[in-house]
């Protein structure tokens, strides 16, 4: 039983009387931060009674974790709100705020906005104003983050300990795809309280360029599952939603990674999707997938070689090389 | 990986680990508690702090379900204080079923004392003696709060008796006593398995009637303090690590316990007159 065997069970939750050893599951599922989506997702079946008590257990979390990320959300809005720019929510935030399907049961971790690019030192200063202040106080990094980054360097608030993230796109400058965070922004949607969420096809691309064209795919058995929700929820409105995530994976310059996403939700949580842009099986879907479900029964990450493989992907393409040399260079020396 | 499962009061734990040898002495000290539910609702593991730490100076880093990152490893040699700890880390972490009280607790007659402080306050060997004198040990790391019944559930894991007090234990027999562990972050420790009557009716719920403050001092004149709801309420939210996760349901269940149940701050300078005022003050709730 492992992170295979989660995934298994969120997309087929009938097989669950088949489940032999629930404490690899559950050592699992916390692992990949899906507890809370798994215990939603098999609620009302019958299981034996401690199953179902800690099942409960995380479905109670998952609740609290929510309304502490909505109050997040709301404490941001309220420091912000003076400047009037547009405060767009991201990632599971965004979900909840939104009362989409991929929120039930999801944990919650820090707090995304995105803001544009030139009202970043307006925010920033409002926010250490109301409270956060900087994570890291290494010069190289915040340079690095300015310079580099589609986000400010993370900000934790002194009392509530809470980060946020503040992004001006939601791709690193430095990554080849160039997203436009001006049609991000146009695009939104008002939820009626002063915030803001991406418009839906935005939101699939952002998740899948989040998960594909940035980072080395830690968390993203649950990041993929955010994708097939939101794919499921957001299809099921209608033919237009097809049509519009295909333009805007191409205006964003992010056909690639949305190909992939759609792929890996097919393959991994047996996701309908528009078989037109998922394209063609591609020989490295298979270390995709292997990677993702890299973790065994006690939580404990496997494919060491693999995971290696992966982070230093993260970085490729992240930088040019002579830049990541430099980058490197200057990490290793510290 | 070697594998241990065991029950304590209703949470029962997957205990993992990269060397044999800490599984065995948790098997010693915990022999004659019943067997774990499954699933458990913890697993927590072991591991080498780098691959040839398994084998060289082998150190070893406590994580499982829920974790905090850049822990200190411990010497394999202290392994069974790492169980114990990764236990501790799983219940402060990801408890959600009861409110966490970072508190030692005994009963009486179906009355339970809930004995809190800082570390060093003296109340885990404060509820260690009492356990020897007649009380049942319910827990000396966390007590239990139900969240709609209001009643302590028992958590009666070993007493991990600390420096000075364990001279006041060596008349018990050394079959319940761990390994001396010396070195560890909080000095030198020794594991005390609590009594046959505190595993046996480890299932069995009490009534909070008595909340103490115990403050031990060498100099310290014996004494006792009436503390009001509100403090004892603000002092228990910081004892409880699961108390904000909890929301509304967890003040709900504070705000039961401290409008019920007295609060008083105890001062004492030996175990035996903790004792004397722990029996009077528990008379006095009838």
């Amino acid at each position: 039983m492992s992170a295979a065997a989660v995934a298994r069970l969120l997309a087929d939750p009938g097989s669950a009387a088949e489940v032999k050893d629930w404490t690899s599951i559950l050592a699992a599922a916390r692992a990949e931060s899906l507890a809370g989506s798994l215990a939603f997702r098999l609620k009302g079946m019958t299981l034996p009674e401690k199953v179902e008590l800690l099942l409960e257990d995380a479905r109670t979390g998952a609740e609290a974790g929510r309304t502490q990320a909505l109050w997040e959300a709301e404490m941001a809005r309220r420091a912000l709100a003076p400047l009037g720019v547009p405060v767009i929510l991201l990632k599971g935030t965004a979900y909840a705020a939104a009362g989409l399907e991929a929120a039930t049961g999801r944990s919650i971790g820090d707090l995304d906005i995105l803001v544009p690019r030139e009202a970043l030192p307006d925010v920033e200063r409002a926010l250490l104003a109301d409270g956060w202040e900087w994570v890291k106080e290494d010069p190289y990094d915040d340079l690095y983050y300015r310079q580099w980054m589609h986000e400010l360097p993370p900000l934790i608030h002194s009392t509530r300990d809470r980060m946020i993230d503040v992004h001006h796109t939601i791709l690193p400058l430095t990554a080849r795809p160039k997203p436009d965070a001006e049609a991000l922004l146009l695009a939104s949607i008002p939820l009626g309280d002063g915030l803001q969420i991406l418009h839906p096809a935005d939101m699939v691309v952002h998740a899948a360029a989040h998960l594909f064209a940035d980072g080395d795919l830690a968390g993203g058995l649950r990041n993929l599952w955010d994708i097939d929700r939101l794919l499921r929820e957001f299809s099921s409105r209608g033919y237009e939603f097809t049509v519009e995530l295909r333009e805007r994976a191409w205006e964003h310059q992010l056909e690639p990674a949305v190909a992939r996403a759609l792929r890996l939700a097919r393959a991994l949580y047996g996701t309908p999707v528009d078989h037109a842009l998922a394209g063609r099986r591609q020989a490295t879907d298979s270390l995709f997938l292997r990677r993702l479900v890299a973790r065994d029964g006690w939580g404990r990450p496997t494919r060491r070689g693999l995971r290696f493989a992966f982070y230093l992907r993260s970085h490729w393409l992240r930088m040019p090389p002579l830049m990541l040399a430099r980058h490197l260079w200057r990490k290793a020396r510290r | 990986m070697h594998r241990l499962e065991l029950r304590i009061g209703p949470v029962s734990f997957r205990i993992g680990s990269a060397w044999q040898r800490p599984l065995d002495q948790l098997r010693r000290l915990y022999a004659g508690y019943p067997p774990a539910e499954t699933p458990c609702d913890f697993t927590v593991r072991l591991e080498p702090a780098r691959p040839w730490r398994r084998f060289v100076r082998p150190s070893l880093t406590i994580t499982g379900d829920y974790w905090l990152p850049d822990t200190a490893p411990l010497p394999l040699s202290l392994g069974l204080l790492a169980a114990e700890m990764g236990m501790n880390l799983q219940m402060a972490l990801g408890q959600r079923r009861y409110l966490l009280l970072h508190a030692a607790a005994v009963e009486r007659e179906g009355r339970a004392v809930l004995m809190t402080g800082l570390s060093g306050a003296g109340k885990s060997t404060l509820a260690a003696l009492l356990g020897e004198r007649g009380w049942r040990f319910m827990g000396d790391e966390f007590a239990l709060l139900g969240l709609d019944d209001g009643l302590l559930h028992a958590f009666p894991r070993a007493v991990s008796l600390k420096n000075e007090a364990l001279p006041l234990f060596a008349g018990v027999v050394a079959e319940r006593l761990g390994p001396l562990l010396e070195g560890t972050p909080k000095g030198t420790i020794r594991h005390l398995r609590p009594d046959r009557e505190a595993i046996m009716r480890m299932d069995e719920p009490a009534r909070p009637v008595l909340i103490l403050f115990p403050r031990f001092g060498a100099d310290l004149a014996s004494a006792v303090r009436p503390v009001g709801a509100a403090e004892v309420f603000v002092r228990l939210t910081q004892a409880s690590t699961n108390y904000v996760a909890l929301a509304e349901r967890g003040f709900a269940a504070l705000t039961g316990l401290v409008t019920a149940v007295p609060g008083r701050a105890i001062d004492y300078a030996n175990g035996g007159e903790a004792v004397a005022l722990v029996e009077t003050l528990w008379e006095e709730t009838r």
